[in-house]
C-alpha cells in the first residue's frame, strides 16, 4: 500500500471520477445510486487527506513542504511545467477545510435537491468542481493552479445557471464568469510576467529567487510588485473583491448549497489561498500589500453598508461573505498571514453553515427567500434556528467563537501590527459593527417576531436528517473551531499560528514578529482575558446586537421610520449603490455597441465579408473585362495582333540598339 | 555592286513589311487579307537577300529565302483552302461577317 | 546617279506604289494584279543584288503559281466589291497608327542595321563564279534535312488543301 504521499493525484482524481460516471450514465439512474457516487468518491477523497494529514505530521520538519512532480506537461524551451503538488501546512489546512466542508455540503444536498430534475448533473458539476478546487490548492506551480483557478469558474458557471431554464440564473452565471474572467486576465498577464522574471512558474523556484531580491518599499513599484499586483488581479475578480464583486449577489440564483460550497467556504477564497501561497513575493512589494489591505478593508465596508437593508436572505448572506472576505485580505495585507487563512477556515464554518440554515429555511418556506414574509419560525424549526444562531454568534465576533479569534487576530494585526495601518483597522472595526447588526437583523426577521406569512398557504415543517446533520456538525465546528487559538487570551501560544509559521516565517516582518509579540509580554494571564473580552471588536460587536435588538425587537417601527428619514441614503443603499447601473451604462453597453457597430457592421462585414467577397467579384470583374477581346471580330484580332507585334519589335530592337 | 547601299534595300523592305501590316488591319476581303500576308514575306525576302549581300561568302541568305517561298506556297494553298470553306459556310467574303469564335 | 541606283529607285518606287495599290484598290482582283506588280518588281530588285536564282524562283513560284491560285480562287469565288464594314473599333482607330509606328520603327532601325553588319568587305560579297552553283551546294549538303521536310511540308499542304476544299457531296 503505497503512502498517500506518494500518490497524491488520487486526492483530485476520486472527484473526478465520480463527476465522470455521474456524467455519463447517471441520467438514468435514480437518485441513490447517483448519491453513492457523487458522495461516496467525495467521502474516500476526504479520508485520504486524514491519511494525508496524518502522514504529514510523522515527517520532520525539514522534510516537509512535500514536493512532487508526477510527469511533464508543458516543455518548450525553457519553459517548463509540470503537474507536481505542493504540500505544507497551508495546503494541509486548505485540503481539510475543502474536503471537508465540502463532503458535509455534498450530503446535505441529496436532501436539498432530492426533488429537483437534473440531479445527476447537480453532483457530477459538483464533483467536478471538488476536482478543481483541489488540484488548485495542491498544485505546485502557477499554471496548474491556474487549471484549478479556470476550472472552479466553469464549474461556478455551470451551478449558477443550474436552473438554466431561468433567464435570471444564466445571466448571472454569464456574469460571474465574465467578471472573474477580467480578473484573470491580469493573472494570466502575472504569470507570464513571473516567468520572464524567475524563468519558471514553480513555486519552489519561484519563492527561493524571491528571497533573494530586495524588498521594494511603498511606492517603489518594482517588477515584483507589478507580479504581485496582476495576481491580485485575479484574487479580486475571483475572491470578489472591489471593483469585481458585482458577481456574487447576482450567483445566488444557483441552489443554496452551491452558494454555500462555492460562493462561501471554497471557491472564493481561492484568491486569498493565492495571496497567502505568494506570501514570500507580497511580502516583497510592500505596494502590492498595501493595496491588498486596502482593498480588503473598504471592501469589507463597503459591503456590510449594503448588506443592512437587503430583503432576500441569501442575499444579505452574500454581501456578507465579500466583506468577509475582505477581512481575510486585511489580514493578509497586513502581514498577518495566518490570521487571514484561520479566518478563511472559521469563514468556512459559519458561512458554509449560514448558508446551509438558510437553504434549510427556504425548504421550511417553500422557496420564500423574502425575509419580510417569514417571522417567528424560531419554534417551528428549532434545529435550523440553533445553528443558525450559533453561527450568526460566530460571524458577529462573539466572544469564545470561532469567528472571534480569527476576525480579533485581523484587527488585532491591523492596529499593533508591523505593517499596521490605522484607518483600515477604522474600516474593519467600523465593518464588524455593521456585520453585528445586520447578522442579527436577519436573524430577528427570520426567527423572531411577528408570523408575517399566512398559515395556510404555507406549510413550514423541519428539514430531513440528512440535511440537519451537517448543520449541527458545522455548527459545532463554528462554535469550537476557534479554540487552538484560545491559549492566546490567556498568554499562551497560538497553535494555528504556530502550526503555519513554517510556512509564513520567510516572510520578513510577517507573522513571526506577531506571534513573538505575543509570547513575550510578561503579563498575567487574567489581564490578557480581561484584555481580549474588551477588546474594540467585541464592543462594536455588541453595540450591533444591541441596535438590532432594538430595531427589529423592542421597536419594529423605527427602521421604517429611520428608512423614511433618510430616504436618499436607504434607497442608494438599497440598490446597491447603483454600481450594477453603472457598469451596464459605462462599461457593457459601449462594449456590445462597438461590437455592434464597429467589430460587426464595419470590421466584419465591410472590410472582411468585403475583402473576401470582393476578391470574388474583382475577379468576375476582370475576367467581364477580359471576355470583350473575344469579340469574334477577325480584324479586332488582327490589330491586337499588330500590337503584340510592335511591342516585341520596339524591345527587340530597342534591346539590340542599346547593346550595339 | 556596291553602288546601292545596303540601308537602302532594308528601307524599301521596311517599308513594303509596313505597308503590309496596314493593308493586313485595314482590308475586310478574306483574300486580300491573306495577299497582304504574301506582300509581308515578301518584304521579308528581300531583306534577307540584302543582308545576304551584305555578309558575302556563304549565301545562306539564299536558302532562307529559298524556304521562304516554299513555305510560303504551301501556306497560301491551305489559307485559301480554308477561306473557301469559310466563305461557302459563311455566304460572305466580308472577315467581319466571320465572327463565331466570340464569348 | 550610277545605273544600279537609278535601276533600284525605279524598282523601289514601283514596288511601294504597288504595295499602295494593294491597300488602296477596292476590287480584290485588282489588289491581286497589284500584288503581281510589286512581286515582279521585287525580282528585279534580286537581279540588283546578284541573287539569280532567287528571282527566278520569285517570278516562276510566287508570281507564276501562289498569285495565279490568288486570282484563280478570286475568280471562282466571284468576289466582287468590298464593302465597306467597319466594324471593329481597334482596327479602325488604332491600326493606322500603330502600323505607321511600326514602319517607322522598323525603317529607323533597319536603316542603322546595315552600318553594323560586317559588310564592304570589297567585293559585293566574293561573288562565285555560279552562285547559283553554290546554292545547290548549300541546299543539298548543308541543308538536306530542311529541303526534304519542305517536301514534306508541300505534300501535307496538298492534302490539307483537297481536304478542306471538297464540297460536301
Amino acid at each position: 500500500m503505497p503512502k498517500i504521499a506518494d500518490i497524491l493525484w488520487i486526492i483530485p482524481l476520486l472527484p473526478l471520477a465520480g463527476a465522470a460516471i455521474n456524467g455519463f450514465f447517471g441520467k438514468s439512474w435514480p437518485n441513490s445510486r447517483v448519491n453513492a457516487v457523487g458522495i461516496g468518491s467525495v467521502s474516500l477523497t476526504f479520508l485520504a487527506v486524514l491519511e494525508l494529514v496524518r502522514e504529514f505530521f510523522k515527517l520532520p520538519l525539514a522534510q516537509t513542504p512535500i514536493m512532487k512532480s508526477f510527469a511533464p506537461w508543458l516543455v518548450a524551451g525553457s519553459f517548463r511545467v509540470d503537474f507536481n503538488f505542493w504540500v505544507d501546512q497551508l495546503t494541509i489546512v486548505m485540503l481539510l477545510v475543502v474536503s471537508g466542508v465540502g463532503l458535509l455540503i455534498h450530503i446535505y444536498s441529496t436532501g436539498y435537491m432530492a426533488h429537483e430534475g437534473g440531479y445527476y448533473r447537480f453532483f457530477c458539476y459538483m464533483n467536478l468542481f471538488m476536482f478543481f478546487m483541489l488540484t488548485l490548492v495542491m498544485a505546485g506551480n502557477l499554471v496548474l493552479m491556474f487549471v484549478g483557478w479556470e476550472g472552479v469558474g466553469l464549474c461556478s458557471y455551470l451551478l449558477i445557471g443550474f436552473y438554466f431554464l431561468r433567464k435570471s440564473a444564466i445571466d448571472a452565471g454569464k456574469k460571474a464568469f465574465i467578471t472573474t474572467r477580467i480578473g484573470d486576465v491580469g493573472f494570466t498577464i502575472g504569470i507570464l510576467l513571473a516567468f520572464w522574471t524567475f524563468s519558471s512558474v514553480d513555486f519552489g523556484t519561484i519563492f527561493m529567487k524571491v528571497e533573494n531580491s530586495p524588498v521594494e518599499a511603498v511606492g517603489q513599484i518594482g517588477v515584483l510588485t507589478t507580479i504581485a499586483l496582476l495576481l491580485l488581479a485575479g484574487a479580486i475578480g475571483k475572491s470578489a473583491q472591489l471593483p469585481l464583486y458585482v458577481w456574487l449577489p447576482d450567483a445566488m440564483e444557483g441552489p443554496t448549497p452551491v452558494s454555500a460550497l462555492i460562493h462561501a467556504a471554497t471557491m472564493v477564497t481561492a484568491g486569498v489561498y493565492m495571496v497567502a501561497r505568494m506570501h514570500a513575493l507580497y511580502s516583497h512589494a510592500l505596494t502590492a500589500m498595501l493595496v491588498v489591505a486596502t482593498v480588503g478593508a473598504v471592501t469589507a465596508f463597503y459591503s456590510a453598508t449594503i448588506g443592512l437593508v437587503q430583503t432576500d436572505i441569501k442575499k444579505v448572506l452574500a454581501y456578507s461573505t465579500v466583506s468577509q472576505l475582505g477581512y481575510m485580505f486585511l489580514g493578509l495585507g497586513v502581514g498577518a498571514y495566518a490570521a487571514g487563512i484561520f479566518h478563511l477556515m472559521t469563514h468556512a464554518f459559519f458561512k458554509g453553515l449560514l448558508f446551509l440554515a438558510a437553504g434549510s429555511v427556504i425548504h421550511a418556506m417553500g422557496g420564500e427567500q423574502d425575509m419580510r414574509k417569514m417571522g417567528g419560525l424560531r419554534k417551528k424549526i428549532p434545529v435550523t434556528y440553533w445553528t443558525m444562531f450559533a453561527a450568526t454568534l460566530a460571524i458577529a465576533g462573539v466572544p469564545l467563537f470561532s469567528g472571534f479569534f480569527s476576525k480579533e487576530a485581523i484587527l488585532d494585526a491591523a492596529k499593533d501590527g508591523p505593517h499596521a495601518n490605522l484607518t483600515l483597522w477604522v474600516l474593519g472595526i467600523l465593518g464588524a459593527m455593521l456585520t453585528s447588526f445586520y447578522m442579527f437583523r436577519l436573524l430577528f426577521l427570520t426567527f423572531f417576531g411577528k408570523q408575517r406569512y399566512d398559515e395556510h398557504k404555507v406549510h413550514v415543517h423541519e428539514s430531513p436528517k440528512n440535511m440537519l446533520v451537517p448543520l449541527v456538525i458545522l455548527a459545532v465546528l463554528a462554535i469550537g473551531g476557534g479554540w487552538f487559538a484560545l491559549p492566546t487570551m490567556i498568554g499562551g501560544p497560538d497553535h494555528f499560528q504556530n502550526f503555519l509559521r513554517p510556512v509564513f516565517e520567510a516572510a520578513p516582518a510577517g507573522t513571526a514578529a506577531v506571534a513573538e509579540q505575543a509570547n513575550t509580554e510578561p503579563v498575567s494571564p487574567g489581564a490578557v482575558l480581561v484584555r481580549s473580552l474588551l477588546a474594540p471588536g467585541v464592543i462594536v460587536a455588541l453595540i450591533g446586537f444591541l441596535t438590532a435588538w432594538w430595531f427589529y425587537i423592542r421597536r419594529p417601527d423605527v427602521p421604517k421610520k429611520l428608512a423614511q428619514s433618510v430616504h436618499g441614503l436607504y434607497t442608494l443603499l438599497l440598490n446597491k449603490y447603483y454600481v450594477d447601473e453603472f457598469y451596464l451604462a459605462v462599461i457593457v453597453r459601449p462594449l456590445l455597441w462597438i461590437s455592434t457597430n464597429v467589430l460587426w457592421h464595419v470590421v466584419d462585414e465591410n472590410l472582411i465579408d468585403g475583402a473576401v467577397n470582393g476578391a470574388g467579384h474583382t475577379a468576375r470583374e476582370i475576367g467581364q473585362q477580359a471576355r470583350q477581346l473575344q469579340s469574334g471580330n477577325t480584324r479586332s484580332y488582327a490589330a491586337w495582333v499588330i500590337v503584340g507585334a510592335v511591342c516585341v519589335t520596339v524591345l527587340v530592337l530597342g534591346v539590340w540598339g542599346m547593346v550595339r | 555592286m556596291n553602288a546601292v547601299p545596303t540601308s537602302y534595300f532594308l528601307i524599301l523592305s521596311a517599308i513594303l513589311f509596313g505597308l503590309g501590316v496596314i493593308a493586313f488591319v485595314f482590308k475586310r476581303n478574306i483574300i486580300t487579307i491573306l495577299m497582304a500576308i504574301e506582300l509581308m514575306l515578301n518584304a521579308v525576302n528581300l531583306a534577307f537577300v540584302a543582308f545576304d549581300r551584305a555578309n558575302g561568302g556563304v549565301h545562306n541568305g539564299w536558302v532562307f529565302v529559298f524556304f521562304v517561298i516554299v513555305v510560303a506556297a504551301a501556306e497560301a494553298a491551305v489559307g485559301l483552302a480554308v477561306a473557301i470553306t469559310v466563305i461557302r459556310n459563311r455566304q460572305s467574303l466580308n472577315v467581319e461577317d466571320m465572327n463565331l469564335l466570340k464569348f | 546617279m550610277t545605273l544600279p541606283l537609278i535601276m533600284f529607285f525605279a524598282c523601289a518606287a514601283i514596288a511601294a506604289i504597288g504595295a499602295l495599290l494593294v491597300i488602296f484598290l477596292r476590287e480584290p482582283i485588282h489588289s491581286a494584279l497589284a500584288l503581281i506588280l510589286v512581286m515582279v518588281s521585287l525580282a528585279v530588285l534580286y537581279l540588283l543584288l546578284g541573287a539569280e536564282f532567287i528571282a527566278a524562283v520569285q517570278i516562276i513560284v510566287y508570281a507564276g503559281a501562289i498569285m495565279v491560285l490568288f486570282i484563280i480562287v478570286i475568280m471562282l469565288l466571284n468576289a466582287g466589291e468590298e464593302e465597306r464594314t467597319n466594324l471593329s473599333k481597334m482596327a479602325r482607330y488604332a491600326g493606322l497608327p500603330l502600323g505607321i509606328f511600326l514602319t517607322l520603327d522598323l525603317v529607323y532601325w533597319l536603316s542603322h542595321a546595315a552600318h553594323a553588319a560586317p559588310a564592304a568587305t570589297g567585293a559585293v560579297g566574293t561573288v562565285g563564279a555560279d552562285p547559283t552553283r553554290d546554292l545547290a551546294f548549300l541546299l543539298f549538303r548543308s541543308y538536306l534535312f530542311p529541303f526534304e521536310i519542305t517536301s514534306i511540308v508541300i505534300l501535307i499542304a496538298l492534302l490539307g488543301a483537297l481536304v478542306l476544299a471538297k464540297r460536301d457531296s
